[in-house]
């Protein structure tokens, strides 16, 4: 399993990049292997207004529909269309297929979260 | 929750690196490397499914025609020695208990093949329905371990490993005593993904001897360990029903489109009189093929509607793997059932165009 050093991480197994007041989403490599080939991800609409905890999108593998949750509050500013045709992307580049930016509420939400080696020994207990 | 049974090939699985789930009370595995790749083999090379969780019946004695023919839709009277037929168990009212596969060794015997979460509820079934035939039934379940090798290499591969010509078990006929690696098998040539293959019955104690075997004759055939998430995506795009899904008993043979194995010129069987009924008023439902023409991957359970009013269930739905395309099956009112009918789809918050398709999503590649 590969992580980056600088992303955070959730519970969830979404990863977060943050750049200034905004922050980049997608799924973690974890993740994405477990759920195997995926084959559809439903975005959000830009413009909605999430809280951590919320639903942002779904994640189709063959198999399973599986929900993924915003880690942290923010405004949608941004969808990656090239999952719409390319869903694949998330499997084959992880850390490279984003799936929302948001405009974080606050930094608060980013306490919560786990640094790359914090998130390794989460997953190392999850296997 | 009591923990899932292993079959034979548990630590096989493991060793394979499968995903092991709780399947009907079983632990198998949904997948090892990946749906897709495994889905893939099997249409192309060759896949080697565990099914030890499916059940099996004998039925001995006497009477044991007349009381199949009772218990089930399909007829059996015609049938040869070693030859396997398909077919349907009711409840009076044509709801569906189970579907199944008859084995004929002769006329005094019989081996029934049933659904691994069904063997329970079936075999009280059964039991409830023996009256005064003079017969016996005995649950072999147990005692069985199963793998299905499927694929258009599946013949080859097996072939390798015994000296019976198996290309004289004809498409559903079996053949016992056959010698797999040294190991003492029966092999039928029948199967649950539309390609051509055989499933293989065989002692517990000689199931991962020949699990490897079977792969290792396979392994630059191309052929590879396939979970139960390629199981199901193969028969579906086959049109082979599960049940739970395309059958339950709320929904009858002739709603699900299975007619052809409801023979009702035969003489009495359990549910002729609702099916004979229904056949002739004509059904109120169907379930129906259709394809997505707006984005999603539909699933089991999701609501069909039409301009908004709910007219029916999803009872399968993929991505294809075959055919990249986001296709379901369904069961609709009858008055939505004609091809082409637009319909919709309810997938979560968003209410999705699709359109009724013939039910033949992938061409069957049976041997016959």
């Amino acid at each position: 399993m590969e992580t980056k050093k600088d992303l955070l991480y959730s519970n969830d197994h979404e990863w977060v990049r943050v750049e200034g007041e905004k922050a980049y989403i997608g799924i973690t490599d974890f993740a994405q292997h477990s759920l195997g080939e995926i084959v559809y991800v439903e975005l959000p609409e830009v413009g909605d207004d999430l809280n951590a905890g919320d639903v942002f999108g779904v994640i189709e593998s063959v198999k399973a529909a599986s929900d993924s949750y915003l880690p942290v509050s923010g405004k949608v500013l941004e969808v990656n269309e090239a999952l719409s045709d390319s869903p694949q992307l998330i499997n084959e580049d992880p850390y490279g297929s984003w799936i929302v930016l948001v405009e974080l509420s606050g930094k608060s939400d980013l306490d919560d979260l786990m640094n790359a080696q914090e998130y390794e020994e989460f997953c190392s207990k999850e296997d | 929750m009591s923990d899932p049974k292993k079959t034979s090939l548990y630590h096989a699985h493991i060793r394979h690196g499968g995903k092991v789930v709780d399947y009907s009370g079983w632990a198998l595995p949904v997948q090892y490397e990946g749906i897709t790749a495994e889905h893939e083999a099997v249409r192309n090379n060759a896949g080697l499914f565990d099914v030890s969780h499916m059940g099996e019946v004998e039925v001995k004695g006497k009477q044991a025609t007349d009381y199949i023919q009772n218990l089930i839709t399909n007829d059996i009277s015609a049938m040869n020695d070693n030859q396997i037929i398909y077919s349907l168990m009711c409840y009076p009212n044509g709801g569906i208990v189970d579907d199944l596969l008859v084995y004929k060794y002769t006329d005094n015997y019989y081996m029934l093949v049933i659904n691994a979460g069904n063997v329970d509820k079936d075999v009280q079934w059964m039991k409830d329905n023996i009256g005064s035939y003079d017969m016996e039934l005995v649950d072999i379940s147990p005692d069985v371990s199963e793998v299905a090798l499927q694929g258009p290499k599946a013949e080859e591969i097996l072939q390798g490993l015994t000296d019976t010509n198996l290309s004289e078990i004809a498409f559903f006929y079996f053949k016992k005593d056959v010698e797999i690696a040294g190991k003492n098998c029966l092999v039928s040539r029948t199967g649950y993904t539309g390609e051509d293959g055989f499933e293989i019955y065989m002692e517990h104690e000689d199931a991962e001897y020949l699990w490897d075997k079977i792969l290792e004759a396979g392994k630059d055939k191309g052929a590879r360990p396939a979970g139960l998430g390629s199981r199901d995506t193969l028969r579906f795009e086959a049109n082979l029903p599960l049940y739970g899904n395309e059958f339950s008993p709320e929904i009858t043979p002739l709603e699900a489109g299975f007619g052809m194995f409801v023979k009702l010129n035969k003489s009495n069987f359990i549910g002729k009189e609702a099916l004979a009924q229904q056949k002739s008023e004509g059904l109120k439902r169907k379930i129906v093929g259709f394809e997505m023409l707006g984005p999603g991957v539909p699933r089991h359970g999701y609501d069909v509607l039409s301009n908004g009013k709910r007219i029916g269930f999803v009872t399968t739905g993929y991505n294809s793997p075959t055919l990249k395309k986001n296709i379901g099956l369904a069961m609709v009112d009858i008055e939505y059932s004609e091809l082409d009918t637009p319909i919709e789809i309810q997938i979560r918050k968003n209410v999705v165009k699709a359109k009724v398709v013939a039910r033949k999503f992938y061409t069957k590649h049976y041997k016959k």
